[in-house]
């Protein structure tokens, strides 16, 4: 389907490289080495066969193999999107869970409202209006995302702060409204009221019984999250100007470097499909009446 | 016929105080501090939109270049851009774009999801089966990448952009009607209109739409919100409105590659005010929800 998608596309190759002033003849030389000229059918073929192998073409634009270009890009991507999700997991999930032990009190109110807010604007808002109040007016952090060559561990996560703050926000409205509605029914149920009944302290109460049942829809929410957080990397990365696979997908759709451009949505598909197991996976660890193989 | 229906020209006792159904949501829409808030917002920028470059100082694309790059300033109140055009003309003129590209992209959306809804949910069976599963595999996609995939191929113009967020709605909106045609089709209504020899498309269309309409509106105005994101986003992609429109996020896009010398008006205003047009839509759709679940 990605393949077709690209395929469809229209515009010569050959032309949209060499620019509009080239020789004709040059034109249909570079599009005959490419391999473009070749019917539908075999060119798809031969893209299925060298993907499974390890090979994901060439690079029209670069003339030179995608896979490093790639494999560099989600490796950056990786580091950008783990940044935001280990920090919006846990402060994503105390403030549904504070917004919900609150509830309909000013705490509340303040948590829930802030994180709507802030979910329904575009990244890119966010992030302009972060870069502005960081960046440039506190001068606390910097505003490109690309760190020194060689540069550690810390100094790249210095530089990955304020890229990963927008994405962080979007996600933080989200996780805290589900982790938020969960307690509220857990807090409702009659094993609370029991738990409660029979003497046990608040603290656990809410620790071993509330918690535990609260916080299984929104790890199913989280998994649904990953499509939207690939979404929101190509604006991301644009905006701080970061190697990602999102501004590879971006160049790639400008360029009109189909290999590229096929590559990079491929393999967010296959990030999206791994992301879903394990978020399954999850799923059924933490829950005991789902069992691997037990059901049906 | 159930026990529970007024019998007709039978005034119910307390006839006074009922209003319509319709009256009672635009009475609750009314009273809501949230709907009011929203819709003030989007107010403000439907007339500048609409009326806008009457009143504003400047030309919103005349260029001034030996004022280029000024701050904030009585004379121009959020300062000019990198060749010397009014930012604050530019920015209440280019609630223009998005205001029309938006709304448009929601509307086609909603036809096209109401249609296939109803038809899915009509009919059910193996059309249901199929439609369903290619709308779950679409929804599956981000957004932004099959727009950047549709507009690379179409072309950039505000029809594609429209074509393109209108379709990949679609499958949302027609998710929402499926749902609810489901279970308006169970009613007597229904089987009644069957019994009349009423064809499956004046069912759909005249008996049940009428009644499934709330959970479309409130649909609808929450993709609005969305739709917005969307334009703002593509457009800052350069993929959506095209230069020399002073819309918002083209504006961001091409003056925040010198955010780094401190030139802040440039898009610190056109960063807010996408933002209080997306927050006011949904405070809107907020509110619509609200009266619809009372």
């Amino acid at each position: 389907m990605v393949f077709l998608g690209g395929q469809v596309l229209p515009g010569n190759v050959g032309r949209a490289i060499l620019g509009p002033f080239a020789d004709q003849r040059a034109v249909d030389a570079l599009n005959h080495s490419l391999g473009v000229d070749r019917p539908l059918l075999v060119q798809y073929g031969t893209w299925i066969w060298n993907f499974l192998h390890g090979d994901m073409g060439t690079s029209y634009i670069f003339r030179a193999p995608v896979a490093p270009f790639v494999i560099d890009a989600l490796g950056n991507s990786m580091k950008l999107g783990l940044v935001a999700f280990v920090l919006v997991m846990p402060i994503g999930i105390l403030g549904g869970v504070i917004a919900a032990l609150n509830l309909n009190r000013p705490l509340d109110r303040i948590i829930s409202l802030g994180g709507l807010s802030v979910t329904v604007l575009p990244e890119f808002v966010t992030g302009i209006i972060l870069i502005l109040i960081f960046g440039v007016w506190l001068r606390w952090l910097p505003i490109a995302a690309t760190w020194p060559k060689g540069a550690g561990f810390f100094t790249q996560l210095y530089y990955l702060i304020l890229p990963s703050l927008p994405l962080f926000l979007v996600l933080f409205g989200y996780i805290a409204r589900m982790a938020r509605s969960g307690m509220i029914e857990a807090l409702d149920s009659d094993y609370t009221r029991t738990a409660v009944l029979k003497g046990l302290p608040w603290r656990t109460v809410v620790w071993r019984h509330v918690l535990r049942n609260a916080l299984l829809p929104t790890i199913t929410v989280i998994a649904t999250q990953t499509g939207y957080l690939i979404g929101g990397l190509v604006v991301i990365e644009t905006l701080f100007r970061y190697q990602g696979i999102g501004s590879l997908i971006f160049t790639a759709a400008r360029g009109k470097d189909f290999p590229m451009l096929e590559a990079g949505i491929l393999t967010i598909g296959i990030v999206y499909a791994v992301a879903t197991l394990i978020a399954d996976f999850l799923y059924s660890v933490l829950n005991p009446r789902i069992r691997l193989g037990a059901e049906q | 016929m159930s026990a529970a229906d007024t019998p007709v020209g039978m005034p119910s006792p307390d006839a006074e105080t009922r209003r319509s159904p319709w009256g009672e949501v635009l009475h609750s829409l009314l009273r809501s501090g949230t709907f009011l808030t929203g819709f003030g917002i989007v107010l403000f920028w439907v007339i500048c939109a609409l009326l806008g470059e009457h009143f504003v100082p400047y030309d919103a694309l005349a260029d001034d270049i030996i004022n280029a790059l000024a701050p904030p300033s009585a004379e121009h109140w959020f300062g000019t851009d990198q060749i010397g055009r009014d930012v604050f003309s530019r920015v209440i003129v280019g609630s223009r774009d998005i205001l029309t590209v938006a709304p448009l992209a929601t509307i086609l959306a909603t036809v096209a999801g109401t249609a296939l809804g109803l038809l899915i949910g009509y009919f059910r069976g193996i059309v249901d089966d199929i439609v369903s599963r290619v709308l779950e595999a679409f929804m599956a996609i981000p957004v932004v990448i099959i727009a950047l995939l549709a507009i690379v191929a179409l072309g950039t113009s505000k029809i594609t952009v429209i074509v393109v967020i209108g379709l990949s709605f679609a499958p949302i909106i027609a998710r929402t009607v499926r749902s609810a045609v489901l279970a308006e089709r169970e009613l007597d209504y229904v089987a009644a209109a069957k019994l009349r020899h009423e064809g499956a498309l004046h069912t759909m269309f005249v008996e049940i739409l009428p009644n499934v309409v709330p959970p479309i509106l409130v649909e609808t105005t929450v993709r609005l919100g969305y739709a917005i994101f969307a334009v703002a986003t593509l457009s800052f992609m350069g993929f959506g409105i095209q230069p020399p429109s002073p819309d918002w996020g083209l504006s961001i896009s091409s003056n925040y590659g010198m955010i780094g010398g401190g030139f802040w008006w440039t898009v610190l205003f056109d960063a807010l005010s996408i933002a209080s047009l997306v927050i006011g839509v949904n405070l809107v759709a907020d509110g619509v929800h609200g009266a619809f679940n009372d």
